[in-house]
């Protein structure tokens, strides 16, 4: 039985939502207007969100032809969330989500070869096969996991974003969650420390509307993530997840806000997942129109590209030649990943102490 | 009849404290809740108030007074219509009526629970004095007696200061100075940027705890107790014990979680449990459980120096006990190492933690009846050292292990299996456990002193390992 939520995501119909954001956030902060990116800046987007939709195809592929195990939680729909906030940080900055992290990998800079032979579980993978699709870690890139229980990552990001202020450094810490884990109690207890110690946290709350198979409106009381730090007295604004410019904006704001010492930050990105939970979602819960739908009015790769036709920034040519280059990158990366050896047996040993 | 006021027990654990000041004087009249005098402990302060309206008739403490055992008369309260020629009259012989208002249950006093009635042994044995030298401690070092709970503190205030990445983080640690009075001068040492109070939220005080160890930085993160780490379970194992193998080695997490684990003294179910196999199952972590207060010392200075994160466990009933310490500017000891408590012959006691004064206790009326006990403290619980109990039990061909925790899949069966593989054909008798029962931990003295394990306990297995009736 298909079950159709009360309403698209409000990211359909974002001038509507901004508005009444805005009104609704009077006291505290405004969603900001999307950021005015240039032709470089676009070209930039599209190509990371291009590489996070390309790669993610490819690894539903491999799992279909059984290269990757395990659980596969692919990222295809909500590829402006961290190609935005990745283009609103600097280096050093550090980077934290749960386990559907393969397009914050990407986005961190990691090696899409590396990803990928950890994804099949091979020795040059990020974690030489002993992490898989849902535990990788880059301390060069600062990128701190892929954790794999809903809500861990939050604690830990608070922690991250404690180094920092333990530090007096002027480092933020993007932690990212979904609305499954905002329903987490831990979560809370560290909103609660985070707000206390005015620890340098960005809160994305990456909203796809499902708890797995549970929509918002049948999991949350207050569906409205960006004011879960209402309690605490953190600002949270909503943002357009899937236009990346929007996701810019705020996430300039953030970091703005974070280092300028104000403590925490929430920022809701309303974003739609077009692939199920994980490889093996029954999809059973959402009707096929609605993903149509999403796919056909909101999704953040082709706005980019429609922008950048209509200003005539780019043309189908050139727009196919940076996919044509994706492709080759992606499709490298998985001719490694199938290639390259399982760890040695020695490795079920290693790493367990230093 | 006039009414002795007696010193009040500040916690269940508290054998004694000292008078610090009367408020009222002999002949002051007072009404009940007035605050007559105050005590303390080396734990924490509290008023004593009266119980009912007269007239403070004698004082037989006088303030200043050290060491007064709970229950001591150490007043008498005269009643409407009595005088002083009434005093005589007390029964301060007979068991006293507590007059003090008191927050906790009166003390089980250790060397009272030798008269309660029945057969039931003491529970908790007077601390022992060991002949045995630490093979880890060089020679003509000299020796200060030292508290657990001042070892503790001077381990982390030494790390604290060789290394500005340390802090220590919990509940009450740093304005309260500790619930448990172990973080105690921290704050006024090292500030409140490094000695951190937190909300109650062991799950997200842990979690951020971890965090900041990938960063780089070693929290040392005090539990009030390990049984409420049992809300952070999940960032101890999931976080903090995998993270290093599943990053491939690229990050792990240097953290120390510390607290008093496993009984205390009457305080329940929910506050009573030994979490070391819990904990000695985990792959990724450290265990460690010292008994004295060198052992305090030295290993929780490994533990924060220790790259890997590793749960320390204490023990209430320990923190006011003295050992002797070495005087030592750096004194380290090795994680992974167990001691030869007190070497013996005839059957292998293995035990950690406070196990090893049941141990201890057991052995001295042994040797009475010609039993030669060695006694192994494993001092770590992961990684054990297997080695020194194996080679142990080829010279004794028997042993008996001894816990506070519960028996099936306990560190005793951890043990029984090693021996098993490892000695089998050494043993003259079946690896024998002494646990605590299988019952969650009641709240009434008596079941209490069942559930837990005791000195007769050991004794009788030890029999039964060495065949003797």
């Amino acid at each position: 039985m298909a079950r159709k939520p009360k309403s698209l995501p409000k990211s359909t119909k974002s001038k509507s939502s901004s508005g009444k954001s805005k009104a609704r956030a009077a006291a505290a902060l405004k969603t900001p207007e999307p950021a005015d990116f240039s032709k470089e800046q676009e070209i930039e987007a599209y190509r990371n969100m291009l590489m996070i939709r390309r790669f993610e195809e490819k690894a539903g592929q491999l799992y279909g032809m059984g290269y990757i195990g395990g659980f596969c939680h692919l990222y295809i729909g909500q590829e402006a969330v961290v190609t935005g906030m990745q283009a609103a940080i600097s280096d050093g900055d550090q980077v934290i989500t749960s386990y559907r992290d393969h397009g914050h990998m990407l986005a961190c800079g990691m090696d899409p070869k590396g990803v990928m032979a950890e994804l099949t579980g091979r020795k040059s993978g990020y974690s030489r096969g002993k992490g898989g699709s849902m535990h990788m870690f880059s301390k060069e890139k600062n990128f701190y996991g892929g954790h794999g229980i809903v809500g861990g990552q939050v604690s830990l990001g608070t922690g991250l974003a404690f180094a920092n202020h333990y530090r007096n450094n002027d480092r933020v810490c993007l932690t990212y969650f979904g609305d499954g884990a905002s329903n987490q109690g831990q979560v809370y207890e560290s909103f609660n420390m985070a707000k206390l110690w005015k620890l340098p946290c960005i809160y994305v709350i990456e909203n796809n509307r499902y708890a797995m198979g549970t929509s918002v409106v049948r999991s949350s009381a207050l569906t409205e993530f960006s004011k879960r730090g209402s309690s605490f007295n953190i600002p949270g604004i909503e943002v357009d997840g899937m236009d990346v410019r929007a996701v810019k904006a705020a996430g300039d704001l953030a970091v703005d806000w974070c280092r300028s010492g104000k403590g925490p930050i929430i920022l809701e990105m309303q974003t739609y997942r077009y692939r199920g939970h994980s490889m093996s979602d029954p999809a059973k819960y959402r009707s096929k129109d609605e993903v149509q739908k999403m796919r056909a009015e909101s999704d953040p790769v082709e706005q980019v590209r429609q922008r950048l036709i209509a200003k005539k920034w780019a043309d189908d040519a050139d727009l196919k030649a940076i996919d044509k280059g994706i492709r080759a990158v992606v499709g490298e990366a998985a001719d490694f990943a199938q290639k390259d050896p399982e760890p040695d047996a020695s490795e079920l040993y290693t790493d367990v102490y230093l | 009849m006039p009414i002795d006021i007696t010193m009040p027990a500040l916690s269940p654990t508290m054998e004694e404290g000292n008078l610090a000041k009367w408020l009222k004087k002999e002949g002051d009249r007072v009404v009940a809740g007035d605050v007559i005098a105050e005590i303390e402990t080396d734990k924490a302060t509290m008023e004593v108030e009266s119980i009912d309206d007269g007239v403070l008739g004698k004082i037989l403490v006088p303030e200043g007074s050290e060491g007064v055992k709970v229950n001591a008369v150490i007043g008498v309260l005269l009643l409407e219509g009595e005088d002083a020629s009434a005093i005589g009259t007390t029964s301060s012989a007979k068991a006293p009526k507590p007059t003090a208002e008191v927050l906790a249950a009166a003390e089980p006093a250790t060397e009272a629970t030798n008269e309660v009635a029945g057969n039931v042994q003491v529970i908790i044995p007077a601390v022992p004095k060991s002949d045995v030298s630490d093979p880890d401690i060089p020679a003509g070092v000299s020796m200060v007696p030292t508290t657990v709970r001042q070892a503790l503190r001077d381990a982390m205030a030494e790390e604290m200061r060789a290394n500005d990445n340390v802090f220590v983080m919990g509940e009450e640690v740093a304005e309260y100075q500790g619930a448990y009075k172990i973080t105690q001068g921290l704050l006024e040492e090292f500030g409140a940027r490094r000695v951190v109070d937190t909300p109650i939220t062991e799950h997200g005080f842990a979690g951020l705890g971890v965090g900041a160890a990938m960063a780089g930085l070693v929290p040392i993160i005090e539990f009030m107790t390990f049984n409420f780490a049992m809300q952070a379970m999940d960032h101890i194992v999931n976080s903090a014990a995998k993270t290093l193998y599943m990053s491939g080695g690229q990050m792990g997490a240097p953290i120390v979680f510390r607290g008093p684990n496993g009984a205390a003294s009457r305080v329940g179910a929910q506050h009573s449990q030994c979490y070391a196999a819990w904990y000695g199952h985990i792959p990724g972590l450290k265990v460690v459980a010292p008994y004295g207060a060198a052992d305090a010392k030295g290993l929780l200075k490994a533990a924060i120096r220790d790259p890997n994160p590793v749960v320390f466990l204490e023990n209430e009933i320990m923190y006011g006990q003295e050992f002797d310490v070495p005087d030592m500017d750096d004194f380290v000891l090795p994680i992974g190492k167990a001691r030869i408590h007190q070497p013996g012959s005839d059957v292998t006691l293995v035990s950690f933690g406070i196990g090893i004064r049941y141990a201890d206790e057991a052995a001295s009326e042994l040797a009475t009846m010609g039993i030669d006990a060695e006694i192994i403290d494993l001092r770590t619980i992961r990684p054990m050292d297997v080695e020194t109990v194996v080679r142990s039990i080829q010279k004794t061909n028997r042993c008996v292990t001894i816990e506070e925790g519960f028996p099936q899949s306990g560190i005793g069966a951890e043990i029984a299996a090693q021996i098993m593989q490892h000695a089998f054909d050494y043993l003259d008798a079946p690896v024998l456990r002494v646990t605590g029962k299988d019952v969650p931990m009641p709240y009434a003295a008596n079941l209490e002193k069942l559930a837990l394990p005791s000195v007769a306990d050991v004794i009788e297995a030890v029999k039964a390992v060495t065949y003797r009736d």
